[in-house]
């Protein structure tokens, strides 16, 4: 992967970009059992897979979802958080 | 050509021992099969053999032995960490180290280079005295240096980086720090596990683990079944593909690291010198080369790719250095898998699965830990509990909110 397409600013090289982490969704701090809330601050889906994370484009400070395969570094697609369906 | 080399060349058998056998057939069952044929597995396979009185093991390895982490690594070894739970363990490493090619009578060339750990800033020494103080508590041979101290010891060195960076304000040195060949290290267990009665068999992929009632029942590998109450996986950067495979949840998560050497110079690099700011690690090896590392890629990835960034990265922090590298050229750059855990300290012993054991969260830190974690995890496999030396490290440590933040592993920020 050498550039990576932003869904704002269309295609830009990776150099302009910053990897933010897997989306994870937060369970209720004040519902969640001590087992819960370890297993959401420290435990990762670190195997093989195409997964959504968090990017960053820091020129133009967009942060946004890309679905990319953390095997062969491919990127399936890229939308704003929560916009999904409008940029396929 | 030398006349017996010809000869030896043209024979139809060659009657030179192997290092090990390569059993042609798995047997149907063994009492502990080890996942990974790396440093880590086969010293585990060799101390399982010798203190553990244990033989009846196969190492299972899918590619070749010594090619993931074992082979990737820069080969430094040392003890300088900061929580006494780290700096405990990897000083008994290097004192397995010092005596290791004695032990398996295969040369390691096992060499003590004194190990420098730089600092730009008045926080980076900060960090390098707090070391240095729990270092010395422990026994362990440790001290913080000012510039004179370290320009004396490498004189091509330029502490201002060239106006580049923040100029060298002193650093944490560590004498005992060595390197090692890294390939000896793998080939030297094998070895020694082998001629105990160890079967290892490489291109053995592991392609699924068997657990009924919560405990570990067989290995399905893609030649064929296999019964066995023991699993210890030992493959660093592959282990979320095991974890996977028992619903094991983890904290790790893969990125790559990169290295790479330079032609060979004559000897003028006595040290090991390592900057966190600059993101470099550099030391000369017995063959002349430089070999130099950076920090970790930037985003999580399973792949061995290598990249001109961090060819041109590195370089370029290794100029700041060492000016007078101008003409020397790169000669190979390559990526290891660095499965990181949030702490920076391994994850080993005991599981919630009976029988499956765990050897990984290598991060940057797997090669200088070999020996010690071998001889650790054959005493956990063979009595089913954590050895004194590694119960802080195990898996249940997250769950329990009781980390062990070890800031002082390479190529780690401060």
């Amino acid at each position: 992967m050498k550039s990576l397409r932003c869904p704002i600013n269309g295609p830009r090289p990776l150099q302009e970009f910053q990897y933010g982490g897997e989306l994870r969704e937060m369970p209720d701090p004040d519902a969640a059992s001590d087992e819960e809330w370890a297993d959401y601050v420290f435990h990762r889906n670190g195997g093989p897979a195409v997964k959504r994370e968090w990017w960053y484009h820091v020129p133009s400070g967009t942060w946004f979802i890309a679905e990319r395969d953390n095997q062969s570094d491919t990127v399936v697609r890229t939308y704003l958080y929560g916009r999904e369906t409008v940029h396929e | 050509m030398p006349h017996r080399l010809l000869k030896f060349g043209l024979r139809r058998h060659y009657p030179e021992p192997r290092m090990f056998r390569a059993p042609a057939e798995l047997k149907p069952e063994y009492d502990v099969i080890i996942i990974g044929g790396g440093g880590h597995g086969l010293a585990a396979a060799y101390y399982l053999a010798k203190e553990q009185g244990i033989t009846n093991v196969a190492v299972l390895e899918k590619g070749y032995l010594g090619g993931g982490g074992t082979g990737r690594n820069t080969a430094i070894i040392r003890s300088n960490y900061l929580t006494p739970e780290g700096a405990r363990f990897y000083q008994a490493s290097v004192e397995l180290f010092q005596d290791l090619s004695r032990e398996l009578d295969f040369n390691m060339f096992y060499s003590e280079r004194g190990h420098f750990t730089l600092a730009h800033s008045p926080a980076s020494l900060r960090i390098q005295r707090w070391r240095a103080a729990v270092n010395q508590h422990l026994g362990i041979d440790s001290e913080v240096v000012g510039p004179e101290f370290i320009k004396h010891a490498v004189p091509e060195i330029d502490l201002t980086c060239g106006g580049h960076q923040a100029p060298v304000c002193g650093a944490l040195y560590h004498p005992p720090g060595a390197i090692a060949r890294h390939d000896a290290v793998a080939w030297g267990y094998a070895r020694g596990a082998d001629r105990r009665g160890v079967e290892i068999h490489q291109k053995t992929a592991v392609n699924d683990i068997e657990i009924r009632d919560g405990a570990v029942a067989g290995v399905h590998t893609d030649r064929g079944y296999i019964k066995t109450r023991k699993v210890l996986s030992a493959v660093a950067g592959w282990t979320t593909h095991i974890t996977d495979m028992v619903g094991l949840r983890t904290p790790l998560v893969i990125h790559p690291l990169q290295a790479l050497v330079t032609e060979p110079l004559k000897p003028w690099l006595d040290n090991i010198v390592v900057s966190a700011s600059l993101h470099l690690y550099v030391s000369q090896s017995s063959r002349g080369e430089l070999v130099a590392g950076a920090s970790l890629d930037p985003y999580e990835l399973i792949s061995m790719r290598s990249s001109l960034d961090f060819a041109e990265g590195l370089s370029a922090h290794m100029l700041d250095l060492f000016p007078c590298l101008g003409d020397v050229t790169v000669m190979r750059q390559w990526a290891g898998l660095c499965d990181m855990t949030p702490d920076f300290s391994p994850i080993m012993g005991t599981t919630p699965i009976r029988g499956f054991y765990i050897d990984a969260g290598w991060g940057t830190w797997g090669f200088k830990a070999t020996p010690i974690s071998g001889q650790t995890m054959a005493a956990t496999v063979a009595d089913n509990q954590d050895h004194e030396l590694i119960q802080a490290f195990n898996l249940s440590r997250f769950g329990r909110f009781q980390l062990v933040g070890e800031k002082g592993a390479a190529s780690v920020g401060h």
